[in-house]
């Protein structure tokens, strides 16, 4: 479906180079659920929007490929050689977006009916009884009644605002629905409301969903796999349940310790001490080892190739920390670190 | 592994301080040209007098000296009556950027309080501010500007600086008052206002600070308009002439028709001085506006990467395209100078290396 090789994206600032996502390799599957996690500024956002052409010209691909292919495409399309009209026509046909803020998506001066029929006259050839009839059927999809077709973004709830995101976002029935951090700002009664919709649409419509966001718990409830970034590299891929019960990578695992799960004993909740490392100039080896407490001089030399989990029996969770395993005790150092909250002295 | 020492996590590993660049190169190119210009202007102005070679009055009966070119004695040659052309532009560039900058200041001051109480106090106090400012927007200015002048007892400096404020402040007044509406709805203003604070410390230290750029773009704006205003005025002869300003010297060259006796030492500076001082502000002014408001700098500028242009609304930028050569050799000569070239180079060296790399990487899958 959607293939990204050795996918580099650097924004060309005047202090340097900042190699905002670097060397990434991740693949997604037709009708899957693919889960991208990682802190803000981890390069999540960078790497989908990229890999759709939709980021402005500081940015710059520096390297790989991101091959799409689908039921409309047979042939592997390379997404880096094509040009702004076919892209034009590749984007939302085949893989559109729900974009992080609803209301600022949403055009505030027309009203959902004309920004539904929009989209659906921008992709389709249709009289426009029948793009109302679709419009109208999009809403239904969502769960929205068709009594709101005339409503402005404004008279809508931040909830319903989602929804009608999504239905946007299914209008012309694509392929792959690229959704960042489309919950974000909602409460988690509607969040649970929204994400149950989205799975219900995804088994109806057979489409692959690339989820992009910092909540790991999430992620572990909706995805067939989650691929963990930190800083603008991938750490970790593999399901939920294998990066539930062993997550093999420190990073990873410091996520999952900064929330609370609902049974089991009461503990003390860590987070992972420290910030990102600039992104301008990483240092050789592990990004993650000033924040690691698993760190050792060896992790200055390692190459952040994602390897097979050695204790794992599937090849397909992969590891950058050629190190740690899943059952690695927790140094004494690292238990000490967690009590301060910022180990760094900010200047 | 496990036996492995642990690193010691050393703070410098973390994000550092990022190195910026200094303050003055992050502004933009507008503003900085317009800056120099202008701050030339104003060091001639301020200590200019001190150095002025002749009495900018002195008339020198010699006859020699009546319209003499250009020399090493009078560096902009002399007038009709033999008076020194560069003492008189040193001494009037004083007089009209004092001038201009008072105008800008007592207008600008007018335009912030009609403009902020206006919209603020709201009600009764809004609709006759904002009528006042708006029968003074209808008012045909130069007109009104000539016969408030020619009528007034004295044509002195004071009076032309309270005629222009006066009749300069409505345009910033309006711009003030719907920025000020914007601001107040926002919900600081009414956290403020639940905490107790006073009008006045709101106006103050909520909404104006909000206002800073709009306020000195205004600021800019009115002064670029004074100096327009009192050149023309005093071209018509509508100030004192006995002073010196650039007006009164234009003044002068062209009543004793300095054009047609081809004496163009005399009104080339003076008009040439008027020019680079707007366009400074001009360019100040535009760069204010960029630094208050990014966009505007994204939205024109087309950024050049290996000498292809990327507009804001093109598809990210591939490397691999962008890479191959540029098409003409004086561009490419060009471009070798430029900052952004050292990056192409940089980035250019890096995709080979990363190139071989993979293929190494590849061949040993």
């Amino acid at each position: 479906m959607l293939e990204l090789r050795d996918f580099s994206v650097v924004y060309r600032a005047p202090g340097g180079e900042v190699k905002a996502v670097n060397r990434v390799n991740l693949k997604l599957n037709a009708g899957e659920v693919v889960g991208l996690a990682g802190e803000s500024g981890s390069g999540k956002s960078t790497l989908v929007y990229a890999a759709c052409r939709l980021l402005r010209a500081p940015a710059v691909i520096s390297g790989g490929s991101v091959s799409y292919q689908g039921r409309r495409a047979p042939e592997p399309v390379e997404i880096t050689k094509l040009h702004a009209s076919d892209l034009q026509r590749l984007r939302w046909r085949e893989i559109a977006i729900v974009f992080q803020s609803a209301m600022n998506a949403l055009n505030p001066v027309l009203n959902v009916r004309d920004q539904l029929l929009d989209v659906i006259h921008a992709h389709l050839k249709m009289t426009r009884p029948d793009a109302l009839e679709k419009a109208s059927a999009l809403l239904d999809l969502v769960g929205i009644p068709r009594s709101r077709l005339r409503s402005y973004p404004h008279e809508l709830s931040g909830g319903m605002r989602q929804r009608v995101m999504i239905a946007m976002a299914l209008a012309v029935d694509p392929e792959i629905v690229i959704m960042d951090e489309p919950t974000t700002a909602l409460d988690v009664v509607v969040q649970r409301d929204i994400l149950a919709r989205i799975v219900e649409l995804k088994d109806e419509l057979g489409f692959s969903i690339l989820f992009i966001t910092h909540d790991l718990s999430l992620l572990l409830e909706l995805s067939d796999r989650i691929a963990v970034m930190y800083a603008g590299q991938l750490i970790e891929i593999g399901t939920a349940a294998q990066l539930h019960h062993e997550a093999a990578h420190p990073y990873t695992m410091g996520l999952l310790n900064s929330f609370p799960s609902l049974h089991g004993p009461r503990r003390d909740l860590a987070g992972i001490p420290g910030s990102p490392p600039d992104l301008r100039s990483l240092p050789p080896g592990c990004p993650f080892l000033p924040r690691c407490g698993y760190g050792t001089d060896a992790c200055t030399g390692i190459d952040m190739n994602l390897a097979p989990v050695r204790s794992s029996s599937d090849p397909a969770h992969v590891t950058a920390c050629p190190f740690v395993l899943p059952d690695t005790p927790v140094p004494e150092r690292a238990r000490a670190l967690v009590g301060q909250p910022d180990l760094e002295a900010r200047p | 592994m496990t036996a492995a020492p642990l690193v010691v996590v050393r703070p410098a590993q973390l994000m550092g301080a990022p190195q910026r660049a200094g303050r003055w190169r992050r502004l933009p190119t507008k503003a900085k040209v317009g800056a120099i210009l202008l701050g030339i202007f104003v060091l001639v102005a301020i200590i200019g007098p001190l150095f002025v070679p002749y009495d900018p009055s002195y008339a020198n009966p010699a006859p020699s000296l009546s319209l003499h070119p250009p020399d090493a004695a009078h560096l902009l040659g002399t007038t009709v009556s033999g008076q020194d052309v560069f003492s008189q532009l040193i001494v009037g560039i004083r007089l009209t950027l004092e001038l201009a900058v008072l105008v800008g200041v007592v207008a600008t001051a007018l335009s912030v309080i009609v403009g902020v109480s206006a919209a603020f106090l709201g009600g009764l106090w809004d609709d006759l501010l904002s009528l006042t400012s708006n029968v003074f927007l209808v008012i045909p200015q130069l007109p009104l500007l000539i016969l408030l002048l020619g009528y007034l007892p004295q044509k002195g400096q004071v009076a032309t600086i309270l005629v222009l404020s006066f009749l300069g402040w409505p345009w910033g007044a309006r711009v003030i008052r719907a920025q000020t509406l914007a601001i107040r709805r926002r919900d600081f203003v009414a956290a403020s206002r639940e905490t107790g604070e006073s009008t006045w410390r709101i106006i103050a230290f909520d909404i104006v600070p909000n206002e800073v750029s709009l306020i000195a773009a205004n600021f800019v704006n009115t002064v670029l308009y004074a100096i327009g205003a009192s050149v023309a005025l005093a071209f018509i002869g509508l100030a004192n002439l006995n002073s010196w300003s650039l007006g009164t010297i234009l003044y002068w060259a062209e009543s004793q028709e300095a054009l047609q006796l081809g004496a163009w030492w005399w009104f080339i500076p003076p008009g040439l001085a008027v020019a680079l001082i707007g366009t400074g502000l001009v360019l100040l002014n535009t760069g204010i506006d960029e630094i208050g408001n990014p966009r505007l700098r994204d939205a024109n500028n087309a950024i050049k990467i290996n000498g292809h242009r990327q507009r804001p609304a093109d598809p990210t930028p591939v490397w691999q395209v962008l890479a191959e050569p540029r098409p003409g050799r004086l561009g490419a000569f060009v471009h070798s100078f430029s900052r952004t070239s050292l990056l192409d180079r940089a980035q250019l060296d890096r995709a080979q290396l990363d190139g071989a790399g993979a293929s190494r990487s590849k061949g040993g899958e």
